[in-house]
């Protein structure tokens, strides 16, 4: 059976002056789910957004809160309606002349009838929780443009809504505080189990909380699914979404986190056919285990984001991304080549790792290890070629079983 | 050479109804009348409902906070007005009334010309300056912030939140701010007047005791009343609706927001003035 829509549009057109920014579109918001709008700037997402709370009305077509349409709906309706939903502004849109207290608190004070300490004690905790403790006596002229974004955030969940509408939550955060943005919206919605509509440029960080992506391109939705979908989605803003993933990727170490690897990894093989083939590599740190145990993680850490940061570049540069894979353990991909191909590039990492990237690696490891401290350690690869039809862990596992040391040092060639 | 048209290739096509004659002043004559016609509407009904929505006890401390702004702020460059423009007006009416031998009267002129007219005016006008204009500002600044779209996701009426306090205010500030205008005025024309000019002070004071009615003094406190909904709904109307001004955007639409609000304020103030004094006379 088909599950009824919490949103509906159906054919919603949207003009300014001469010039039409949303032409037919049509889409469904499910409650209980985080639904995500994406879309190059100034396709009109914002715009969507608006005609959600009321701000903007169609030209054309209907918009549909559980079969009802906004439009014919009367006071009451409407009422109880825009009592249940709450909007994150991009631009913010706080009050200036309130303090970030006076501004979370603005809703409370106006729309409820609870009392001041009450009022104090929610607003305190949604303070709390987007760690604008120290700034809440402070004016939004005062305070950075994260925390003014934060601010906007606890304003938009202190009425706890049921919808809540977020344009561009995570922008200018920084990216400790994005992931935390992105965690409170997903853990609220554990707890309250609300609907939410993000906009986001976030590609992919935005995925992982998100139950369906809508994509709006040309004015109009072209697709609609889940984010594991998107892969199989053939349309030129995949390009968009490609280039923005290749962005993720850390310029100062070049390797993705897990979450990255995995949605490039989706987003390269989505849309090919399943013969494509990919050669991956496991680079492994040998004696990680004897340096950590004997001196210290600290070392064993620096001495192993030494080596990831090489690795990363190195294939980097020919098409290849990067994660780490285990404690020790680092996994690049090679897209659509072969074993043969791969071992070449190997070969070329090999000489050039021996060359410079050991020599690093040592000065990485010696300026945590007091001289007169010694270790060995050894750097060791697997390889394996793969196609997307089989699991990308039992490409890896096999992989594993190919080990083969590729560089070496010892204390005896140290001294 | 090119073949010339004949007479019937020449004629306008024919028309599907009779040929209407176009005069351009009558047009734009007409057009001028629509839209004052739906600006002065637009104007009422946010009046009405401005209105509509002061009587509410949650507005009660914005409404304070807004008496303090127009009123108690406005107090001393009123006082300031009134002192020198009773001043002025002791000093000329010694002189005109000197070569008619009724310098007895000048209490009469001063008290009555300030409280009928000058002071309810003159009154509208200094806050018009004054308050007029930092209301639109800020209005106009709200709005191109998204920040009146905000109140209106958080169901907070923005008409009630941002209006309706200030209407209230104006309309309690007004007449007290005219009354302060008025008795400083008198003051002013004692001391130009009695003082500097040696006018007879006992005969001043009793001619404004004797001539000055409850009429004066209410159509006085009248007029600041209506000056108070014209200034206060021109400022907020001029504000509120920035966004809506095509002949600028950002800032700069705010900044012509700000000026309109100054100059239509001034301009109805006078026009109000003379309809409320031709119905009071």
């Amino acid at each position: 059976m088909e599950r009824e829509p919490l949103i509906e549009f159906r054919d919603v057109v949207k003009r300014f002056g001469e010039r039409t920014i949303l032409d037919g579109v049509s889409f469904r918001i499910y409650e209980g789910e985080v639904t995500t709008i994406i879309g190059l700037s100034g396709t009109g997402k914002s715009v969507t957004l608006k005609h959600i709370i009321g701000l903007l009305r169609p030209d054309g077509g209907e918009i549909h809160y559980r079969g009802t349409p906004l439009g014919r709906m009367n006071r009451a309706q409407w009422d109880a309606y825009i009592g249940r939903v709450s909007y994150m502004f991009q631009n913010n849109a706080l009050f200036d002349a309130m303090t970030v207290f006076e501004n979370v608190a603005l809703p409370l004070r106006r729309t409820t009838r609870l009392s001041r300490r009450e009022i104090e004690s929610r607003v305190m905790s949604r303070i709390e929780q987007t760690e604008l403790t120290e700034v809440a006596h402070k004016y939004p002229s005062e305070i950075s443009g994260g925390m003014q974004k934060r601010t906007a955030l606890a304003r938009a969940l202190v009425t706890d809504p049921q919808i809540v509408l977020f344009d561009e939550p995570t922008t200018g955060q920084d990216p400790i505080r994005k992931n935390a943005i992105l965690q409170m919206i997903a853990e609220y919605k554990q707890k309250v189990g609300f609907t939410a509509v993000l906009i986001s440029h976030e590609i992919p960080d935005v995925f992982f909380i998100s139950n369906r992506v809508l994509v709006l391109w040309d004015k109009r939705i072209v697709f609609e699914g889940t984010p594991e979908e998107m892969a199989s989605f053939d349309h030129p803003f995949r390009e968009e979404i490609l280039r923005s993933l290749e962005s993720l990727q850390e310029g100062i170490t070049g390797v993705y986190s897990a979450r990255h690897f995995k949605m490039r990894y989706q987003t390269e093989f989505g849309r090919h056919g399943s013969e494509e083939t990919y050669a991956l590599l496991v680079f492994s740190f040998d004696n990680f285990d004897e340096i950590d145990r004997d001196v210290g993680p600290r070392a064993a850490q620096e001495t192993l984001r030494a080596l990831g940061t090489y690795i990363g570049k190195h294939f980097g540069a020919v098409g290849g991304f990067t994660t780490r894979q285990t404690i020790r353990e680092f996994v690049t991909l090679l897209p659509f080549s072969d074993l043969e191909e791969a071992r070449r590039i190997l070969e070329r990492f090999a000489a050039d790792f021996q060359g410079e990237g050991l020599p690093q690696l040592i000065a990485e490891f010696r300026r945590e290890v007091p001289p007169e401290r010694c270790f060995d350690f050894a750097i060791s690869v697997g390889m394996a070629q793969g196609k997307p039809l089989i699991e990308l862990e039992s490409v890896i596992e096999f992989a594993r079983f190919d080990k083969k040391p590729i560089a070496a040092f010892s204390c005896d060639l140290r001294r | 050479m090119e073949p010339r048209p004949d007479a019937d290739e020449r004629a306008d096509p024919p028309s599907a109804g009779p040929r209407r004659r176009e005069l351009p002043g009558v047009c734009a004559l007409g057009r001028f009348g629509l839209r004052l016609n739906a600006s002065l509407g637009a104007l009422a009904l946010f009046f009405l409902q401005a209105l509509w929505r002061m009587f509410h006890w949650r507005q009660l401390p914005e409404i304070l906070q807004q008496i303090y702004f127009i009123g108690a702020k406005s107090a001393s460059i009123v006082a300031l007005v009134g002192f020198f423009t009773g001043m002025v007006l002791g000093l000329q009416l010694v002189y005109v009334m000197n070569k008619f031998g009724a310098v007895g009267f000048l209490g009469t002129a001063v008290a009555l010309a300030l409280i009928r007219e000058l002071g309810p005016v003159l009154t509208a006008i200094m806050i018009t300056a004054r308050a007029g204009s930092a209301m639109a500002a800020e209005i106009g600044i709200q709005r191109i912030s998204e920040q009146i779209d905000a109140l209106q996701t958080m169901r907070i009426d923005p008409l009630g939140f941002l209006v309706s306090p200030r209407l209230a205010a104006g309309l309690v500030s007004f007449p007290i701010l005219t009354a302060i205008f008025d008795l400083i005025g008198i003051l002013g024309g004692y001391v130009s007047g009695v003082i500097l000019l040696g006018a007879n002070a006992g005969s001043y004071l009793y001619r404004i005791d004797a001539s000055v009615d409850w009429a004066d003094v209410r159509g006085g406190f009248l007029k600041a009343l209506v000056f108070a909904a014209i200034v206060i709904t021109i400022s907020c109307f001029q504000g509120f609706f920035t966004h809506r001004r095509t002949d600028s955007h950002g800032s700069k639409s705010v900044s012509l927001s700000t000026t309109s609000a100054v100059v239509l304020s001034c301009v109805w103030i006078l026009i109000a003035d003379y309809v409320v004094t031709s119905f009071l006379l």
